[in-house]
């Protein structure tokens, strides 16, 4: 991957900081002047992945457009929990309008600073999966076609989380939602459905289009600064588990990220101009029940009345994953 | 926020007012486990927190702070069998920190550079005599000296170094080295008295005006068992044997020499005499697992040609040959004999059985009690006579370089603390920071460096130093390998994970606050911490 | 300047003058040749500094101009038809967030069935949304309108639809009075926002509001409205001391001053009813026109002054609120309630319905005579409706109404639609 891996520096890129690293190699995160776009007092759940996700990503994007930088927030948790009259947690300039319109309005934000000569300004557009990949998707496929300078930001928690836990079309299939109960004969959401938005986005030509997770900060916050340091329409989509909707303790939110990476289940790659241009390896190659024990949306998959024939499924659709885009290292392959 | 429209529109970083604190069950708090090498070390070193600073490749200050609880680490980086690199929690990850690589990189370092000892404190005007200049003695002596205290000690041998000089072959630890760091602490004010033999303890400590002594007269004679020998028969103990190597007069063993014992003395033995072009065989009992010594010092013996016949014990020694006894295992793993004889050329054979201790020094003192063949001390490394503390070898204990330094510095804390008046108590110890308290994930894959050995030719002909030490780069690597367990290093990560800002960053070497105002008690900080510094505890509800 | 032009292309030319910084295009007839000739003038330099954004939807139009709105743009669409109802959710946040934009809304009918043509129903639709709406009797009014609603926009920080028949002015050819930059720079100042999302003055902008604070925020926009009430008349002065012409206003009376009886209408069927009033005068009739330019915020006071001394109203309206009669009769009986007044609904020209001169003149007789149902419909087919009802009461599966009464009135669907 893209992102400078450090000489050997006792815990390398994968912890936030380290003492050990020249101050230029640490993480956005790491610095004591962060921005903390999201300040505390929001009212996320407890180990809120988007939450964190959201200052993982904005704050990378206030570091490298040196603090210019305005963002648009599609309606879901996040805004909810973020703005709540009378408080905001917001250090950055931000709006919310809808659900559905969050690319659009960030076009016109980007519009507005074009025209007024402010190039130095930049746009960042934010939601949730629902917000993205349903709801909003035709603004975003607009403002994707029209190349517009604006970075959209995905935080994929694979269901509409602000409103119950309802399916979406990132929820992974056999998942619980209060849509997709685990009943019948195909318990959960089912299999064959669902969008692919990071590879839609890719179709579109857009000069970059990128997953990541809150459990890889440095690959993040790579990635966003590469994203900034672009013009035209950007699209990261970043995994953040959801403690209350995944059934997931609070603790687990990182944890989980990292095996959505290491099963093969969310693959983190970036690509330039519609073409795959790295992937960020599997490290330590995790079967998918790993991933899908912690969690109580899989519960129906284990126990009394198991689907071994699911997981099954699943595992597939996580090797198909590691194939398609290289997730793991030859010798890893290799050694399978 | 006037001239703006009524709350739609809000201010920045508001929410600072909504202390989502309260919604907690349980707080993260910061501590400091306990890290397996400092439980391991048996001299009482911090290992974790002198690697700290190697790791960052500040050397001298990892050197002093090695050196607070132990002066000898190019020595002890050289002849400690390390049992912190078995405790180490890295050995689950991939392979143990090489800890012992590391100090005796300090070690060398400190000598290359010439640093010094900071100067001890005040005076105490306490006089403590110190008898013996064996570690354990040098160890009491410089944590004395650094308290305050004036202190003598007085050595009945030719040099400093107990048995780390005459009981450890060159090849192991060279004498320069040792001879550096006997001189720092001789440096630092000790008086050292050599051929000073302390024939009474009592009349040595009116005579010299001490306060309190320490003994620490090491066990240097040799075992000695039954043989049935004959008058041609040459048996010599294992001391003599390597003590004579460190003299003008090396000791006269022929060509097949017998080394009867399976400790590590036997296999210094046995190397030493492979080094003399002699033809060593290790008889012992038992089996090679069985054995007491360190199994990678009889695998250096067995590649430096040392031969062993295992499950073996001599029934008759005579001149030029012996006769050994097969032996079996019995159910409970003892040696059994199976009247199966086998002859062996021998020119002699070399006792490595084990040592006793000279107690000669004490006859007369009142309330000291000898058990066993060694002297019975308190807790507080005080032997039964009032202001006279023993330790290393003379005591119960496991005998090592180690485990000797160790006492010296313990007997050092508490021989200080009964010449204040006061009673020396120990810190109470943090919890153990095991595997489980750690997230490995962090932690770059990375390799133990293997240290460059000598090649096998040298070391079966001379007394060069078989093993290598690590050079300025490879230390680093290897300090920065440690996982710095159960104490925070500065890794970011809490202050990085916290999705509610709850963590103050205090700055280079200050670690870090919890916001107890907006944590929310998730726990995520505790669950990626790499090195297990933070533990979740319950709120008063 | 004097010009013969077509209306879409007058309007096109007062909003360029109008320096707009951000125009969101989206076609849609009879709204498309406005962001046509305004994309032209951009593309072309004519117009600039303008970003001319063709998005993918209304909703999309409308969520781009709250962005370059909230942003410190003076923001720009128009819409008509399904296309305002698409950007509904938009418009109504547009309002609620208080941002100035000016939309025109080319006013035609709403489907199913579809129909391109012109009536009110799409701007009536959105009466509650929050915007101002101000209707054109004419091109020339629908030019001056768009002047002045950028500076009551953004005077009040709330968004202002300019309304305009579909067809009957978009596309029809005039004489239109340009006026120059400097007359309308003179009159509109740059805008100059109320919020804004800048860095160096970050805010947050749309906050989730409970029940604590929801009902105040609701009353402030209603407040701003009523504000309204007191600066369109006076912008319209303005615009008449700058411009040299009547343009706007509230409400604009004709031949009112003993008028017994009272037409009540707005837009462009106003120039039809005044024919049609002239030629009653000139037959001694005593009737009078009112016209509603201002229907948000609605002139309450305006209105009953200009009723309160007749007998009978009769409101021609080009909006049917299905299942009850007439938007605008209806607002107008809460401004003349107390009075004696007799008041008729006559829905007329749905889906672009001729409107001839004939059916009001019948029409104004028949009220003059109290000969009227409360609510009428101008010539409406009661054959064919009524041939309808039947078949459905004799039939469940009696198809599509709409096609029925084509095939009624022996018009093929593909034959006109195809």
């Amino acid at each position: 991957m893209g992102y400078q891996t450090v000489k050997f520096y006792q815990t390398g890129t994968y912890t936030v900081g380290n003492r050990l690293l020249a101050p230029d190699e640490r993480s956005v995160q790491a610095g004591e002047r962060r921005s903390n776009s999201i300040n505390s007092g929001h009212r996320a759940c407890q180990g809120c992945g988007e939450a964190l996700g959201a200052r993982y990503a904005i704050d990378a994007a206030m570091a490298e457009s040196n603090n210019q930088l305005i963002a648009v927030n599609a309606t879901g948790c996040l805004e909810v929990f973020s703005t709540p009259y009378p408080e905001s947690s917001w250090q950055v300039p931000w709006i919310h309008s809808l659900f559905g319109n969050a690319p659009a309005v960030a076009t016109g934000v980007a519009a507005a600073m074009k025209v007024k000569g402010r190039s130095e300004v930049r746009v960042v557009a934010q939601g949730g999966d629902g917000g993205t990949t349903d709801i909003g998707f035709g603004c975003l496929s607009g403002m994707f076609e029209r190349n517009d300078d604006v970075l959209y930001i995905c935080y994929d928690n694979e269901a509409y989380m602000n409103t119950g836990v309802q399916r979406s079309s990132a929820t992974p299939p056999t998942a619980r939602t209060a849509t997709t109960m685990p009943v019948g004969k195909e318990p959960g959401n089912v299999f064959g459905q669902g969008k692919n938005v990071p590879e839609i986005a890719m179709a579109h030509g857009i000069p970059y289009v990128a997953t990541a997770t809150v459990a890889d900060l440095r690959d993040l916050e790579y990635k966003v600064r590469k994203a900034m340091k672009m013009r035209g329409a950007r699209y990261i989509q970043i995994f953040v588990p959801c403690p209350l909707g995944w059934g997931a303790a609070s603790h687990d939110t990182i944890k989980l990220a990292r095996l959505a990476k290491e099963t093969g289940m969310f693959p983190v790659f970036e690509a330039e101009h519609g073409e795959v241009t790295g992937v960020l390896k599997i490290r330590n190659k995790q079967p998918i029940e790993e991933y899908l024990k912690p969690q109580k949306r899989f519960a129906h998959l284990f126990g009394k009345h198991a689907h071994p024939e699911m997981v099954a499924h699943l595992q597939a659709i996580a090797d198909r994953n590691i194939r398609k885009y290289g997730l793991l290292d030859e010798e890893k392959v290799n050694a399978q | 926020m006037p001239n703006k429209p009524f709350a739609i529109t809000l201010k920045p970083g508001t929410s600072l007012s909504n202390l989502t604190g309260s919604w907690r069950s349980a707080r993260p708090v910061y501590l400091d486990r306990l890290p397996p090498c400092n439980n391991a070390c048996p001299a009482g070193e911090n290992i974790q927190g002198w690697l700290f600073h190697a790791e960052s490749g500040d050397y001298e200050q990892a050197w002093r702070v090695l050196t607070l609880d132990n002066p000898l680490p190019a020595v002890m980086g050289r002849v400690c069998y390390h049992p912190c690199e078995t405790a180490c929690n890295r050995a689950q990850l991939d392979q143990a920190v090489g800890i012992n690589s590391v100090e005796r990189f300090l070690g060398d370092e400190a000598i290359k550079r010439g640093w010094k000892f900071d100067k001890p404190a005040a005076s105490t005007g306490k006089k403590v005599l110190v008898v013996g200049a064996g570690p354990s003695g040098l160890s009491a002596a410089y944590h004395l000296a650094r308290m305050g205290h004036k202190v003598e000690i007085h050595e009945a041998g030719p040099l400093a170094g107990g048995m780390t000089r005459f009981g450890i072959p060159k090849y192991r630890l060279p004498r320069e080295v040792l001879d550096a760091e006997v001189q720092r602490i001789v440096d630092l004010g000790v008086t050292l008295k050599l051929n000073t033999k302390v024939e009474h303890i009592a009349q040595s400590m009116k005579a010299g005006g001490f306060d309190a002594a320490f003994l620490a007269v090491g066990a240097h004679i040799g075992k000695r068992t039954m043989i049935p020998a004959g008058d041609a028969a040459h048996i010599v103990d294992a001391v003599s044997v390597l003590r004579s190597m460190e003299g003008e007069d090396k000791p006269m063993l022929g060509r097949r020499v017998v080394v009867y014992g399976g400790g590590n003395t036997a296999i210094d033995v046995a190397r030493t005499v492979k080094r003399m072009g002699g033809e060593p065989i290790i008889v012992y009992r038992r089996t090679r697992d069985k054995a007491p010594a360190h199994d990678f010092e009889i695998e250096e013996a067995l590649q430096e040609g040392v031969m062993v016949k295992w499950l073996s014990t001599i029934k008759q020694a005579g001149a030029g040959e012996i006769t050994i006894e097969r032996m079996e295992l019995d159910d409970k793993g003892f040696p059994q004999p199976t009247g199966e004889f086998e002859k062996l050329e021998a020119d002699s054979v070399v006792l490595a059985l084990g040592q006793d201790v000279d107690l000669s020094l004490l006859e007369g003192v009142p309330g000291l009690e000898v058990k066993d063949g060694v002297v019975q001390v308190g807790p507080n490394m005080m032997t039964g006579a009032t202001g006279i503390f023993a330790g290393g070898d003379m005591v119960p204990s496991e005998r090592t370089v180690t485990v000797a330094v160790g006492h010296g510095k313990k007997a050092a804390r508490h021989i200080d603390a009964w010449l204040r008046g006061t009673t020396y108590l120990p810190a109470p110890k943090h919890e153990l920071a095991e595997f489980k308290n750690l997230n490995t994930w962090y932690y770059s894959d990375a390799h133990k460096t293997v240290r460059p050995m000598l090649d096998i030719i040298r070391r079966q002909t001379s007394f060069d130093e078989v093993q290598g030490g690590l050079d300025e780069s490879n230390a680093l690597f290897e300090a920065r390998r440690c996982l710095s367990c159960g104490n925070c290093f500065e890794c970011d990560n809490c202050y990085g994970v916290c999705p509610d800002n709850a963590v103050i960053k205090l700055g280079p070497g200050k670690r870090f606050e919890f916001k107890y105002d907006y944590c929310k008690g998730c726990g995520l900080c505790v669950e990626e911490c790499p090195c297990g510094a933070i533990k979740m505890v319950p709120e008063d509800i | 300047m004097l010009k013969q032009m077509e209306g879409s292309k007058a309007v096109a030319e007062a909003v360029a003058l109008c320096r707009p910084e951000v125009i969101c295009a989206y076609p849609i007839s009879p709204q498309t040749h406005i962001v046509e000739a305004l994309g032209e003038m951009v593309k072309s330099g004519e117009l600039q500094p303008c970003e001319f954004i063709n998005v993918e939807s209304e909703f999309a139009a409308m969520s781009v101009a709250i962005g370059s709105s909230a942003a410190g743009a003076r923001s720009y669409t128009a819409t008509a038809s399904q296309g305002l109802l698409f950007m509904v959710e938009a418009v109504y946040n547009a309002s609620g967030l208080g941002l100035p934009i000016v939309m025109t809304v080319a006013n035609r009918a709403i489907g199913a069935p579809i129909n391109i043509w012109n009536d009110h129903s799409d701007s009536i639709s959105q009466r509650d949304s929050g915007w101002m709406q101000l209707f054109a009797e004419t091109n020339q009014e629908a030019v001056d309108l768009h002047i002045q609603a950028f500076k009551l926009a953004e005077e009040l920080s709330m968004p202002v639809m300019v309304c305009m028949d579909g067809f009957i002015l978009t596309h029809a050819f005039e004489r239109v009075d340009i006026p120059t930059q400097e007359q309308v720079d003179a009159f509109l100042p740059p805008y100059e926002p109320r919020q804004v999302l800048d860095p160096t003055d970050p805010i947050s902008i749309g906050a989730m509001v409970g029940p604590e604070a929801f009902m105040e925020v609701r009353y402030l926009a209603h407040a701003k409205q009523l504000q309204a009430l007191e600066l369109i008349p006076q912008y319209a002065a303005e615009f008449k001391e700058k411009f040299g012409r009547d343009s706007g206003g509230l409400v604009r009376t004709y031949r009112t001053e003993d008028a017994e009886t009272i037409i009540v209408a707005m837009g462009s069927v106003l120039g039809t009813i005044k024919d049609v009033v002239d030629d009653m005068r000139a037959q001694g009739h005593k009737i009078g026109v009112l016209g509603i330019i201002s229907f948000r915020p609605f002139p309450m006071q305006q209105a009953r002054e200009a009723l309160q001394h007749c007998k009978r109203f009769v409101v021609v309206e080009k909006n049917l609120a299905v299942g009850l009669g007439g938007v605008l009769y209806t607002t107008l009986r809460m401004a003349v309630a107390g009075l004696k007044l007799t008041g008729y609904t006559a829905i007329a020209g749905l889906g672009g319905r001729p409107i001839p001169k004939s059916s009001l003149h019948k029409l104004f007789l028949d009220a003059e005579q109290g000969a009227l149902e409360p609510v009428t419909f101008v010539d409406l087919d009661w054959d064919v409706v009524n041939r309808q009802l039947e078949r459905e009461k004799q039939n469940r599966h009696s198809g599509p109404i709409a096609e029925n009464i084509l095939h009624a009135k022996g018009m093929s669907s593909s034959a006109k639609f195809g």
